[in-house]
């Protein structure tokens, strides 16, 4: 049925293999940490890339390098990127990387340091590099429906405030939108503690419920109650939220699960970087609640809008995906308001409603996706943080 | 409608989230349930900063703190109404 949203376009950039990306990224990839170097002075050569500095990629293994990859892989192929080149140490993983990207379409070149140096290596892939940004920046933005996008959501230093008003706000976004046919999704495993009976119920029928509920209990006794020395205060919730108001991990978990409103409910359940293959809809990937390592999982993902509500002023950004934040502290307003691109204060004073609130929301992602900048990326945050499972070899 | 000092999500809920800055030990304050709108009056016992919580009624220590209607934790004190709740007098029943 049509509602007043079935209508919205923004301009974007579709891509060869059909999904629309909202920026027009060239980025230079290093397969590993010790390939961060070369990958920045190609960047500082070629101006309009992005240079991606990351701390791992050798010696890892199994489940751990399967997300590396899928991390790398998923990054290269976000609709947010125009063309991608790939450095590594060694030719093999840099293929692999290569190929994975080369599957959408879109251009990607690998470069290999070892038999050429970094000098070397830095040329060949300038040279290159320069042809990519020569091609992007002619590519043009063209009309496109709302069903084209994809939105994904994680809270940060989260408050009481969060609670009543931020996240609220994003539920009632995915209320109106995903009937639209968008993709959405949340996570942060940890952080349902407390909801879990809530989440559980949340989805679409009871066998995904049943998968969902044994991924988050997975997680509480293999790597929480493995690891923990004490009730996670401080951690879990975190300083931040403990000084905005927050208690306890139950109290924070009640207010981060209003990110999916009231009606929406989960379609199936994703390990951490997989895109969705479900088709359209709501999806919770299986994250950490930590804000650079869960939005670079759902970049990683494929979406490529992020809606981010802040109680006392999460600052992160992500390099290829604009974070938009929400908040509806009147303080942090007062005190940090080149961090928000949402104020939802006035549902705290009730002279705003949610239903406001999520049309501001809407209003703020149609306009993102068109090309205005975020406060994060306009402050120059660009946290890509990789996620790592356990220890390398 | 005046703005409100603290917000409570609804009327199962035995505490309420302070949502000005300013508020003072003795200020009356107005309070609304966000469910239905309606409102209510407690007064502060305790400075409270923006964010933090207030009881609404006398809890006592074991009592379980419930906010959205559901359980939050459990008292590890006695708060009177209009007492400042954290992490001082309610811990999590978790981990």
């Amino acid at each position: 049925m049509a509602s007043k949203y079935s209508n919205l376009t923004f301009k974007g950039y579709r891509r060869d293999n059909g999904r629309v990306g909202v920026r027009n990224h060239v980025i230079i990839l290093p397969v590993d940490d010790i390939s961060n170097a070369a990958c920045e002075a190609v960047a500082s050569n070629i101006k309009g890339t992005l240079a991606l500095p990351h701390s791992y990629g050798r010696l890892q293994f199994g489940a751990d390098l399967d997300l590396h990859f899928r991390t790398m892989i998923g990054t290269g192929s976000n609709p947010n990127v125009a063309a991608v080149i790939v450095i590594g140490i060694e030719p093999g993983w840099t293929k692999r990387i290569v190929d994975g990207i080369a599957e959408t379409g879109k251009p990607v070149t690998g470069f290999s340091i070892e038999k050429n140096g970094d000098l070397k290596t830095i040329m060949d892939a300038s040279r290159k590099a320069q042809e990519y940004v020569q091609y992007a920046t002619e590519l043009q933005r063209e009309e496109c429906s709302i069903s084209d996008i994809w939105v994904s959501t994680k809270c940060g230093e989260s408050d009481t405030t969060t609670g009543l008003g931020s996240c609220p706000t994003v539920g009632n976004m995915y209320d109106k939108l995903l009937p639209e046919g968008i993709y959405g999704i949340f996570g942060e495993t940890s952080e349902i503690t407390g909801a879990e009976h809530i989440a559980k119920a949340r989805a679409i029928n009871p066998e995904v419920g049943e998968r969902w509920y044994k991924m988050w209990k997975a997680y509480l006794d293999d790597v929480i109650e493995a690891n923990k020395v004490d009730d996670l205060s401080e951690s879990q919730p975190t300083k931040g939220n403990i000084e905005g108001g927050l208690t306890t991990i139950e109290e924070k978990a009640l207010g981060n699960l209003e990110k999916i409103g009231r009606t929406s409910k989960y379609i199936d359940i994703l390990e951490p970087a997989e895109p969705p293959k479900s088709g359209k809809g709501l999806y919770f990937m299986d994250s950490s609640s930590a804000a650079a390592e869960c939005v670079t999982l759902m970049a990683a993902g494929g979406y490529v809008v992020h809606t981010f509500p802040t109680g006392q002023g999460n600052i992160v950004g992500n390099p290829i995906v604009p974070v938009i934040k929400i908040t509806a502290n009147p303080r942090t307003l007062r005190t940090m308001s080149e961090h928000i691109d949402v104020d939802v204060t006035g549902i705290l004073r009730r002279d705003m409603t949610i239903d406001q609130a999520g049309d501001a929301l809407i209003d703020m992602i149609v306009r993102t996706a068109n090309g205005r900048l975020t406060a994060a990326e306009a402050l120059g945050h660009r946290e890509f943080v990789m996620t790592k499972l356990y220890r390398s070899a | 409608m005046a703005i409100p000092h603290v917000l409570a999500h609804g009327h199962k809920d035995n505490v309420a989230v302070v949502v000005v800055e300013g508020v003072t030990k003795g200020m009356k304050l107005l309070g609304v349930v966000t469910a239905d709108d309606s409102t209510f009056e407690v007064e502060a016992k305790a400075d409270v900063p923006i964010g933090h919580k207030v009881a609404l009624k006398d809890l006592r220590k074991d009592d379980t703190a419930i906010k959205y209607g559901e359980d939050i934790g459990r008292f590890v004190a006695d708060v009177e109404k209009g007492g400042h709740v954290h992490v001082h007098n309610l811990k999590t029943k978790r981990w």
